[in-house]
């Protein structure tokens, strides 16, 4: 697929989650529209997945860490076809199979529950070791935050990932530097997360735009090649991308746009596009 | 009562993985460097490709179980239970039970019967924990022939299991030709009319000594093994309680949250019975020899026995 194909497709999953969001009354915007590019990358471009078979046993895996970007994930997959655009407005509500966080047993294509920090990446280790065990060729790939590599249980799985040289697991930090209580230097740095990753024995690839489709080529092309070692690729990413009041802001991380702000963001996506 | 053969139950689930892994292929261990302790040190013995020790971080042991159920495996998650089902507990709740992902989780070390290590690995409120989690399957098997069947029915039935499993040796009560281990099936071990006592894991044999020294004083105690605390057989508890119109629970755990309070649950819903609970009674262990703690909080068939006395004067 073309950049110009993908750039398209991401504008219009970033309008989903601005529809979807506005709909719900409730969500998180900013860590989904940052990550819309990745999303998108992932799932036109990277993985091997049939939306008719979403179970295949076969398939590429891909666990969302930090489960509360589901709106980017849910955005990904409707316009990927596993299930209709229109469904994408009974996110949050009652009796939706859209839940406020993934859930692998209402979704097609969401291959595990997640929503607690810290813990999709251990379900992906696991994943890429099952197919280590199984001679399986099948690629793993999770999304992680920024803020929640803070949670110490990403650096057991890593650890462990390490030791096992899962080449098969990606592990992508969306590294928007910001988190709920403010920036991630202000709340409890993590950084340097790529020295971090590197002293866990991972391939280190570091994404200095993460919203730039020959940046992430790039990356993920790199990461097919690496042997022995699992990969982590740190993508620098805007958060709120797209809508002009919501980049950066940290108070986007967890709001949904009233009326007068839907309409100004759907405004500045549609100008992009 | 004749001496019976005595063997760790954590013995039994080394053992049974083994058989298991034998027909199985699909069957992984896992453990958080305790596969001396656990018994998994056995099925790594025989199945070294498929015992993956994941150090000490029993978090993301969880993590990694869920994902290898998720793609088709069937994991045995193993450690103590203090750090099984209480350091984990959120792992245990959202990456396993919120899915219904088919772990099974093989938890070493539970009650006070640990004995020497003391309070920290005395683990009281697992079970408390586990059968709190929707769709979890709680299972205490009191003696080697149960926490075989046990291990193997975990393995057959899909969906999470937690199996509660202690240190000490304990006499083996089930050896008999009409043993029958089903989930979510008590066994009537013993007749009576007068109370109804139900016992879960060690404290079973405990039980049917106790109902022994009662009936010596005239006291027909009815014994009922209940192995799966969850699901619950209220159809026999109920039936039990019907016929001696008193019921006393006994149980290597807390008070609070166990067989007692499970047991409580579905008689006062369904039919008020006076209940008498034993258990470690809302306190934390201490260090000793496993026999003498067990005799200290009167979870012994001596306690067992004159807890039972006072309580119906």
């Amino acid at each position: 697929m073309t950049n110009q194909e993908l750039k398209k497709i991401a504008n219009q999953v970033r309008k989903d989650i601005v529809t979807a969001l506005h709909s719900a009354k409730s969500g998180h915007p900013g860590g989904s529209l940052g990550a819309a590019d990745i999303f998108t990358y992932l799932y036109f471009e990277e993985m091997k997945i049939d939306p008719k078979n979403p179970r295949d046993p076969d398939r590429d895996r891909f666990v969302l860490s930090k489960g509360h970007t589901a709106p980017g994930l849910y955005s990904a997959l409707a316009e990927r076809g596993y299930f209709p655009r229109e469904d994408l407005l009974t996110l949050r509500h009652v009796g939706s199979y859209l839940q406020g966080h993934p859930n692998m047993n209402e979704t097609p294509g969401v291959d595990m529950s997640t929503g607690s920090l810290g813990q999709g990446v251990s379900a992906a280790v696991g994943m890429a070791l099952a197919a280590k065990l199984k001679n399986k060729d099948y690629r793993v790939y999770t999304l992680l935050g920024d803020g929640e590599i803070e949670e110490g249980q990403v650096w057991e799985a890593a650890m462990f990932a390490g030791n096992h040289a899962l080449d098969n697991l990606v592990v992508i930090v969306d590294n928007n530097n910001l988190q709920i209580d403010g920036t991630i230097e202000e709340v409890n740095s993590p950084y340097p997360i790529d020295e971090k990753f590197k002293a866990f024995k991972f391939h280190v690839i570091n994404v200095a735009d993460g919203n730039d489709f020959d940046q992430l080529r790039a990356a993920f092309k790199e990461a097919r090649e690496v042997k022995g070692q699992p990969v982590a690729i740190i993508a620098k990413t805007v958060k709120g991308k797209g809508v002009s009041f919501m980049e950066n802001q940290v108070g986007w991380h967890g709001k949904a746009p009233n009326d007068e702000e839907y309409k100004i963001a759907m405004a500045d996506l549609e100008k992009e596009a | 009562m004749a001496e019976l053969k005595k063997i760790a139950t954590r013995e039994s689930y080394g053992n049974a993985l083994v058989e298991l892994g034998k027909e199985h292929d699909d069957l992984i261990v896992l453990d958080a460097d305790l596969a001396g302790a656990t018994k998994t040190g056995i099925f790594k013995k025989a199945f070294p490709d498929r015992h993956i020790d994941c150090g000490i971080a029993e978090g993301n042991m969880m993590g990694i179980a869920a994902g290898l159920a998720a793609a088709g495996m069937v994991p045995f998650a193993s450690s103590f239970a203090m750090f099984a089902a209480g350091r984990a507990f959120e792992q245990v709740r959202n990456s396993i039970g919120y899915p219904h992902l088919n772990v099974k989780i093989g938890a070493t070390h539970a009650g006070i019967s640990v004995g020497e290590d003391g309070a920290s690995h005395q683990c009281c409120e697992d079970i408390a924990l586990m059968r709190t989690i929707p769709g979890m399957t709680v299972i205490v098997p009191s003696d080697d022939v149960e926490a075989k069947a046990a291990v193997k029915a975990a393995y057959e039935m899909q969906g999470p299991v937690y199996l509660r499993f202690g240190r000490l040796a304990a006499p083996v009560i089930n050896d008999r030709p009409d043993y029958h281990f089903e989930i979510g099936k008590g066994i009537l071990l013993r007749e009576g009319t007068d109370l109804t006592i139900i016992a879960t894991g060690l404290e079973v044999g405990y039980a049917l000594e106790a109902a022994d020294r009662l009936a010596a004083d005239g006291i027909h105690a009815e014994v009922i093994n209940i192995h799966t605390i969850k699901p619950l057989d209220e159809e026999l508890v109920l039936a039990s309680a019907k016929k001696t119109g008193k019921v006393v629970t006994v149980e290597e755990h807390s008070i609070i949250g166990g067989l007692g309070s499970a047991v409580a649950d579905v008689l006062s819903e369904k039919l008020p019975t006076p209940v008498h609970k034993i258990g470690v009674r809302d306190t934390f262990g201490e260090s000793g020899p496993a026999v003498e703690l067990l005799k200290k909080y009167e979870l012994d068939g001596d306690g067992v026995y004159k807890q039972i006395r006072e309580w119906l004067q």
